[in-house]
């Protein structure tokens, strides 16, 4: 099996405990056992993470730089969808 | 036997047995047959020379004599390296490398898994964070042996030949000689033998799985506790001491 043949993979890390997991980066595998091992070896060797999520990246289905318009400009004027007119107590920690 | 020169022997021959088979896998740096197994393996060996860094400061300090950790790995001559012979043996092709890594890694974690309860607390204490690493190594190197052994054709019979042409030198491992003795009779480390018969039963375990023989049983090389080498070691050595030998106490 050649490197062409191996699927290419989306890797999120979760660095702590109550974060959501981000994405990281990608990389090849042949399997999702492999690509989890490879995410770990590749993506949390400085002690980044403590939870790792891979998808292959087909199944990822996103929106295309020409739609930005019609999906993300109507959202610019409006300040008041913002949760920031209030402060979050410290108690509750990661939002 | 004196207590001291005892340890100082069996801590040295652990951090060699580390420090050899890092270097030769650090060989595969911008060589791995795929990127991310090229940081694999390079993490892999990078765990091993932390686990020589911590053995070689501590046999250092148990000889008293002022040496650390860089006299020890870079200045020694060859016959005073005690590593296992199939430490230094070279990386032929991955599968040769991955049948040499799982053979070890399997060795190391038995061995560790003892050393934990060592009566040593500082071998204990090390023991205890290395076993971590070198549980990962197990399933890393196990993995690939299951993907080459029971892939194609090809892969199988490289992995095969991989196994029946190093096998000679796993005997090497399990020489049990006056250092291990005091080990096992001090609470230091594991007896040799309970640990060899344990590491077949695992490595059988795997191969099997991965549809491959285990290799007959038959003449073993042995030589690595008395100092005796395979004539790759020399090669091994020139390039490991290059540095220290060209500059003299450089540091980085």
């Amino acid at each position: 099996m050649s490197r062409n043949d191996w699927p290419l993979w989306e890797v999120f890390i979760r660095s702590r405990s109550g974060l959501h997991h981000k994405h990281a980066g990608s990389l090849h595998a042949p399997d999702v056992e492999m690509a989890i091992s490879n995410a770990r070896d590749v993506y949390t060797r400085r002690n980044e993470g403590v939870s790792i999520w891979v998808v292959e990246s087909k199944y990822i289905h996103a929106t295309t730089p020409g739609e930005k318009e019609e999906l993300f400009d109507s959202a610019e004027d409006k300040v008041y969808r913002h949760p920031t007119f209030y402060d979050i107590p410290d108690e509750v920690g990661h939002m | 036997m004196e207590s001291k020169q005892a340890l100082f022997n069996y801590a040295l021959r652990l951090g060699d047995n580390a420090l050899i088979l890092g270097h030769r896998l650090s060989e595969w740096c911008g060589h791995g047959p795929e990127l991310e197994e090229d940081i694999a393996l390079i993490n892999v060996s990078l765990d091993l020379l932390g686990h020589s860094r911590s053995l070689l400061t501590y046999t250092g300090e148990v000889e008293g004599k002022g040496r650390g950790e860089d006299d020890l790995a870079y200045t020694r001559l060859e016959r005073e390296y005690t590593n296992a012979l199939i430490c230094e043996l070279p990386n032929g092709h991955f599968g040769d490398t991955m049948a040499r890594q799982f053979l070890v890694d399997v060795f190391n974690q038995l061995l560790f898994t003892e050393l934990v309860n060592s009566k040593d607390e500082r071998i204990a204490a090390i023991a205890a964070k290395a076993i971590k690493e070198i549980n990962y190594h197990v399933r890393h190197s196990s993995d690939w042996v299951l993907r080459l052994g029971d892939g194609t054709e090809e892969s199988h019979n490289r992995m095969q030949q991989s196994f029946d042409s190093i096998w000679e030198f796993t005997g090497d491992l399990f020489v049990q000689n006056e250092f291990d003795q005091w080990a096992v009779a001090n609470g230091i480390g594991p007896d040799l033998n309970v640990l060899h018969q344990a590491w077949k039963t695992k490595v059988a375990q795997v191969l099997t799985e991965a549809t491959l023989k285990m290799p007959q049983e038959g003449w073993m090389q042995h030589g690595s506790k008395t100092g005796t080498h395979t004539e790759y070691f020399g090669f091994l050595l020139a390039e490991l001491q290059y540095m220290q030998r060209a500059m003299p106490g450089c540091e980085w």
